[in-house]
């Protein structure tokens, strides 16, 4: 038996026609997303859906292709990759056509090419092969080389800007936690995060203090907030800890709080500091500025035309509100809400667990692998696309706040079809030679 | 350390995110059904269909009432961007702060849904309005319709419409607001018929309020229906010339077909442009005719209630006749004494009574119906002729509104028993105290409607049919049916006697009414001088004509002119003839009756007249 009949026997199966499976519904989607019966044609290049076709045609092809080629040839091509990636994000930068603002498209015929969406891919297999030659990940130098693989390609792309592809690089911070980084590091990274966002959300409110009449801006709130929490935990300690550990959180508190409130002031120090376009693209990241029509526009839409699909759903292509240009960027970013109308609750709840299924199975895939390429390679897919789910589901819904981000095969766009599908094709062709491969 | 279980973070993470997703899914979409009225409320819309109201024409098919189409601008304030406030103040001629004030309003209401920013403006105006209309998202203009009088004619009878207060919402399921309703009029009368029925559509709109289709392949929607056309028996021409006749005068001219009870024309004066009461400019000229002392909203044809003065002595002769208390060739002196009179031979036939309009013989025939002599005592005698009497007098119509297909009309009075012992005590009254019944003056009341049906009555020798001026609705065959004949208690066989009288009062050296003569044709008429108290008598003349085949009856009445035969005669008797004859051959006499000013307070009327105009 050779190799290949072997490779061939071992593709798995449930990832492929989970891949086909949501493919298959993004399409129904955009399709009746963008229906219009007088272009009922499924090619017609003029409509979202006649071009998303061909996208799916050339994303078939391409995973395909990727199926053939052989591990070796795709673990040593990792970094070349990579250096290609990067290339095309700098060339973007000089070269690239400015759409809505950010230079973030190259032009070809009548199709539109976004590098930022195939850096997903590049950095994953960079970052694979570079975790997958250490012994460990505990020494300071090998961390910063892998926060440079993640970040390069970050900056190029928040200089494009844009700040939703960059933000999905966080992705990488759970195959790192995965392959040894600190518990604390990403703990200390998401409350750094939340305290980020916290204090730029609440920049703008002011906050009466009761019984004082004082009003105050929403970050030194927010700080007050944390000195109060600071102190209630140093009374818990004082009260329930015993002597001689004491110390030790005292000590914590104090840098603790001390470090919130200096990081808090820093965070609105740089924001007021960047370009003013940058602001902005903050600002729209964290949905506060997001709609010129006011704020959370564009979520109780979502939610409307979510909310609006009931149980059932409303049945194919009879979604008037999303059909009917009620929700902004309606095929690309919140296609979710088509699927909400149309497909009511059933249909939402079959989504996402569809989704699940597929980030569930690849994790299954990282699990099985002897090569240890080929097992964090997987951790690092399932990540993205947990990532992809979390933030655009999220949004749609008004749990996240509005990035604008793709759903994996379900909005319009052939960059990130293609590289979803390059993702996947990729495992499936590095898992289908687990039998034969030691990596 | 064993980092293989730090998988269970990202597994446990994706489980546990996506039992979120769901149970915020299940809130967002099974529990909470507000998302579900929200989308409604956004992209869907009800949209009334609002049917034409019904035309109302005249009797050869000349439109009264029309439909001309105006323009609403509605506003959508969500879509409304970058308002150029001083730019739309000037195009639509609205101050400024009521431009915010009404967008205000208007995003009160809802941001989503169009709401009425300025109303009813001119097809002309809107044509140069709409070219710039793009330069101002949000807003658009929507055309509906208004009610248009081409020949300006018949204010009162017509009526007009208005918008339906709150009152009439709360009663009638029908209205909404907005909605149209005939006020006063025929389009008050046939509301139901003018109407129509409105329809229903629901559309489903995009985010820029663009009609995409019908909601649910239009399932639920109704059609409208226009309102049903009203073919009356108006001769534009009578009604127009009778308007022109009746010019700085007050009082009425009511014309009828005698053998079928249609309206021919129908005159109140004072009265009014109806297109005064339309649209915008409806409320300002209400109040501006509601203030005149003139009152030209007073409907005179159906609700001034007169003494009828010497026209009361036609029904009188009748009466006595039937009675057998006189004959045709019963004759009473002129005796002044009894009651004045003008100078002219006693007459010596009930013909020339009626023809000399003589007061001392009306007074004789009126004290043999009340004095019958069947009882002794004489009050207990006037009492039971009296009642007698008045049996009679209302089979000629008295004392009872006219069945008219017209809201609020009055019925006169005519006094009876009960009323005489009300007011002097049972048995306080005799003949001698009622006697100025028998010439039309003292407590009887007539409208001028009832004045027509009497020269109907004459006309057809004894009965009369309840006047209305709608002869057909929705198509011109379907006449009209609720039409009833009244034939009064009275035998044929007396009417040809005050027939001939008649004749004699227009066509005979002594008779009082020689201008009411209408040249080819024989005029039968009578003439009433109704004293008032107030000032100058009331002139009343009622004719019709031809004698032998009486194709119109008619009733003149016009207030503190002073004899009848002097302009209540010649006003009848040129309508008559624009009406038999389609022309007029006595300019000279349409001049001179227009330019009658019999008006007391004239400068005040036209003070009046020139800031109708200005409007």
């Amino acid at each position: 038996m050779n190799a290949r009949e072997n490779v061939t026997s071992n593709i798995d199966k449930p990832l492929v026609i989970i891949y086909l499976l949501l493919m298959a519904m993004g399409w129904a989607n955009i399709y009746s997303a963008a229906y219009d019966p007088a272009h009922a044609n499924l090619f017609d290049r003029t409509r979202e859906y006649g071009a998303q076709s061909v996208w799916i045609c050339i994303s078939l092809a391409i995973g395909a292709s990727m199926l053939l080629v052989r591990g070796d040839f795709i673990r040593n091509l990792a970094y070349p990759v990579y250096g290609f990636v990067l290339l095309l994000l700098i060339l973007v930068l000089l070269v690239g056509r400015e759409v809505n603002g950010a230079r973030a498209w190259f032009g070809v015929g009548g199709f539109g090419i976004q590098p930022a969406e195939f850096s997903k891919f590049a950095t994953a297999l960079a970052l694979t092969k570079y975790l997958s030659g250490l012994k460990t990940l505990k020494e300071m130098r090998s961390r910063v080389i892998a926060a440079g693989l993640i970040l390069l390609p970050v900056a190029f792309i928040m200089l494009q800007p844009d700040t939703g592809t960059a933000l999905v690089s966080g992705a990488f911070v759970l195959v790192l936690y995965r392959e040894g980084l600190s518990g604390n590091i990403l703990l200390l990274a998401i409350l750094a995060a939340i305290l980020a966002v916290l204090s730029l959300m609440m920049k703008e409110s002011t906050f009466g203090i009761p019984f004082s009449g004082t009003v105050i801006h929403g970050q030194y709130f927010l700080i007050v907030l944390i000195a109060v929490f600071a102190f209630l935990a140093f009374l818990v300690t004082r009260k329930f800890v015993l002597r001689h550990s004491r110390k030790r959180i005292y000590a914590y508190l104090l840098f603790g709080f001390l470090g919130s409130a200096a990081f808090i002031s820093s965070v609105d120090q740089i924001v007021e500091h960047m370009p003013m376009h940058q602001q902005t693209r903050i600002r729209v990241l964290l949905g506060l500025e997001y709609d010129p029509r006011g704020f959370g526009y564009n979520v109780e839409q979502s939610k409307t035309a979510i909310g609006s699909g009931g149980f059932a759903g409303k049945g194919y292509l009879q979604g008037t509100f999303t059909k009917y240009k009620y929700v902004p960027m309606q095929s690309t970013d919140f296609i979710f809400c088509t699927v909400g109308e149309e497909w009511g609750f059933l249909g939402t709840t079959f989504t996402v667990l569809m989704f699940g299924a597929l980030i569930l199975r690849c994790i299954y895939i990282s699990g099985r692998q002897r090569s240890k390429f080929t097992r964090i390679y997987a951790y690092c897919v399932a990540s993205i696309f947990f990532l992809h789910l979390m933030i655009n589901v999220g949004m749609a819904i008004g749990l996240a706040p509005v990035i604008g981000i793709p759903l994996p095969f379900f909005s319009y766009g052939g960059s990130s079809l293609i590289g979803f599908t390059l993702l996947l094709s990729v495992l499936v062709r590095l898992d289908a030679e687990r039998l034969s491969q030691l990596g | 350390m064993n980092l293989d279980n730090r998988k269970f973070v990202l597994i446990g993470s994706v489980i546990f995110i996506c039992a979120v997703f769901i149970l915020r899914l299940f809130w967002l979409q099974v529990v909470d059904t507000s998302w579900t009225a929200r989308a409604a409320d956004i992209s869907e819309r009800k949209i009334t269909v609002f049917p034409s109201r019904g035309l109302i024409l005249d009797r050869h098919g000349a439109l009264l009432v029309a439909n001309t189409p105006v323009y609403d601008i509605m506003v959508v304030p969500r879509e409304v961007k970058d308002l150029d406030t001083l730019g739309l103040s000037q195009l639509l001629n609205v101050p400024m702060d009521e431009v915010r004030a009404r967008l205000l309003k208007a995003s009160d209401y809802s941001v989503w849904k169009p709401s009425e920013f300025e109303r009813q403006i001119t097809a002309d105006q809107y044509a140069s309005i709409a070219v710039h209309l793009y330069k101002y998202p949000g807003f658009y203009g929507q055309s509906r319709t208004l009610r248009t009088y081409p020949p300006h004619l018949g204010a009162h009878m017509l009526g007009y419409v208005s918008e339906v207060n709150a009152r009439k919402v709360e009663q009638d399921p029908y209205y909404k607001p907005g909605d149209v309703i005939g006020v006063t009029g025929l389009e008050r009368y046939y509301e139901k018929e003018l109407r129509g029925k409105r329809g229903v559509k629901y559309v489903v709109v995009d985010v820029h309020n663009n009609v995409q289709g019908p909601y649910k392949g239009g399932q639920f929607d109704t059609t409208a229906y226009a309102g049903e056309n009203l073919y009356t028996s108006i001769d534009a021409k009578v009604q127009a010339l009778g308007e022109r006749l009746m010019k700085n005068k007050k009082g009425s001219i009511v014309a009828l077909d005698p053998k079928t009870g249609e309206v021919i024309a129908l005159v109140s004066s004072p009265n009014f442009d109806p297109e005064l009461l339309v649209g915008r400019v409806r409320n300002t000229n209400y109040r501006m005719l509601q203030q005149d002392s003139l009152n030209p909203l007073f409907d005179r044809a159906l609700q001034a209630q007169y003494p009828p003065g010497s026209i009361f002595k036609l029904a009188q002769a009748a009466i006595a006749l039937q009675e057998g208390v006189i004959t045709e060739h019963t004759g009473f002196p002129c005796n002044h004494a009894l009651v004045g009179c003008h100078n002219h031979p006693s007459a010596t036939t009930i013909e020339d009574g009626i023809k000399f309009s003589c007061n001392p013989y009306f007074y004789q025939v009126f004290k043999h119906e009340i004095e019958q002599g069947k009882s002794q005592n004489r009050f207990t005698d006037a009492s039971l002729g009296l009642d007698e009497w008045q049996h009679y007098m209302k089979s000629f119509g008295f004392g009872t509104p006219p069945a008219l297909d017209l809201p609020a009309v009055k019925g006169g009075s005519i006094p009876g028993v009960a009323y005489y012992d009300r007011l002097y005590g049972d048995g306080g009254w005799a003949f001698s105290t009622i006697y100025s019944l028998s010439i039309g003056q003292g407590e009887v009341l007539v409208v001028p409607v009832q004045m027509a049906d009497l020269a109907a009555i004459f006309a057809n020798r004894g009965y009369y049919y309840d006047p209305h001026v709608v002869r057909a609705i929705g198509s011109p065959d379907s006449l009209n049916t609720h039409v009833k004949k009244h034939i009064t208690l009275v035998d044929d066989k007396w009417f040809p006697m005050v027939v001939e009288g008649m004749r004699r009062v227009v066509n005979e050296p002594g008779g009082t009414a020689h201008r009411g003569q209408v040249p080819g044709f024989t005029v039968c008429g009578k003439t009433g001088t109704a004293q008032n108290p107030h000032g100058k008598d009331h002139a009343v003349f009622i004719a019709f004509a031809p004698m032998d085949d009486p194709k119109i009856a008619i009733a003149v009445y016009v207030e503190n002119s002073g004899f009848g035969g002097t302009w209540a005669a010649p006003i009848a008797s040129l309508c008559m003839e624009q009406f038999l004859t389609d022309t007029i051959t006595r300019p000279a006499m349409v001049k001179e009756m227009e330019d009658a000013n019999l008006i007391a307070t004239e400068n005040q009327y036209k003070k009046f007249v020139s800031k109708r105009r200005k409007q």
